[in-house]
């Protein structure tokens, strides 16, 4: 029985295009986001070009916005890389939860893996992973390729037609990440079985109670890596 | 479309640090097995991370006082409940958009 459940498994890898089908749900809130980028990027005296290479390189939504701003408050060089290693630095995190399921990919395939990882790409891997418990690399790539160029072009279009958007904000756009999230999140607790998920929702109440206290005295990228290692340590300790 | 060489420099630094950590956990349990008790606590990191960012954007920490962002919170209540009902992240990315553009233009 078990044997051939392995069999049936092999047979259905996940392929790079069901990545690229997996990633499209999520490509609304990389667009909306991307454009508001560059029309940040363009009132904040950066060239198109700088927000192209901001968008390839960088690559990390909440990075590259406050980036802009520090670079318009005219921060030095040190306080901009400082403060974008601490906003994404919680991309640590993400990484070593997806990882130990891509080992058996070469060194070269996990730098790969690695380099595109962001928010949304970690939380449609994730619920990949509680649904069925292992993570192709096609798969993996088809998922990142996709939301990777998704957000070059959408960053550099909207530096380049920026002026003439209608205002995102009125549209509600930059809610499709908060929204993103949610979804993903109920996502992850849907197959988790009852007493498992009562432990979840405990915790998701200290989350709203650390996140509270942390943000008297942390900004939020912080607060959430901070909060998350905390409670994360909370779920261990309290598991039956 | 021009740069500056500084520019790109500052660019490199900022791509070089967010690169490092994405790629080192990669790296690292390709050569270190990781402690059961280590892999108890990754498990726990999709749903804390998750939640952690929804309630980010549901606190408005500016003044003097940490308080609720109502228009999120507003827009946040039906996102759930849609994403709740129909399991499907496409329909919530829709709904939540939708919700905050009537929050936003009509009240």
């Amino acid at each position: 029985m078990e044997i051939q459940t392995k069999v049936d498994q092999s047979i259905h890898e996940h392929t790079f295009f069901q990545g690229v089908k997996d990633c499209l749900p999520t490509l609304l809130g990389y667009i909306s986001i991307g454009l508001a980028f560059g029309v940040i990027g363009i009132t904040s005296n950066l060239s198109v070009l700088e927000i192209f290479l901001l968008s390839v390189l960088v690559y990390a939504g909440s990075a590259q916005f406050i980036f802009c701003g520090l670079y318009v408050a005219g921060a030095p060089v040190s306080v901009i890389i400082i403060t974008t290693f601490i906003v994404n630095l919680r991309h640590v995190l993400m990484s070593f939860t997806v990882a130990p399921h891509l080992t058996r990919y070469s060194s070269l395939r996990n730098i790969g893996f690695g380099t595109l990882l962001t928010d949304e790409t970690f939380g449609v891997a994730v619920t990949k992973l509680s649904k069925e418990n292992r993570l192709d690399g096609n798969w993996m790539d088809g998922l990142n390729l996709t939301a990777y160029l998704t957000w070059i072009a959408s960053c550099t279009i909207g530096g380049l037609v920026g002026k003439w958007l209608p205002d995102a904000q009125g549209l509600g756009l930059d809610f499709a990440l908060v929204a993103m999230f949610v979804a993903l999140l109920v996502l992850n607790l849907v197959d988790v079985g009852k007493n498992k998920l009562m432990h979840y929702l405990k915790l998701i109440g200290w989350m709203a109670i650390i996140m509270y206290i942390l943000s008297y005295f942390l900004p939020g990228h912080l607060a959430v890596l901070i909060a998350t290692v905390i409670v994360a340590s909370i779920g261990v300790v309290t598991e039956k | 479309m021009t740069t500056t060489v500084a520019m790109v420099l500052i660019i490199l630094g900022c791509a070089l640090v967010t690169w490092l950590p994405r790629i080192f956990p990669f790296m690292l349990v390709r050569n270190v097995k990781l402690p059961n008790i280590v892999l108890r606590w990754l498990a726990y990191i999709p749903v804390c991370i998750l939640s952690a960012l929804v309630i980010e954007s549901l606190i408005n920490s500016e003044g003097k006082f940490v308080t609720l962002n109502w228009v999120n919170v507003c827009a946040f209540i039906p996102t759930l409940l849609v994403a709740i009902k129909t399991k499907s992240l496409s329909i919530t990315v829709v709904i939540g958009v939708v919700t905050m553009a009537i929050i936003r233009n009509f009240t």
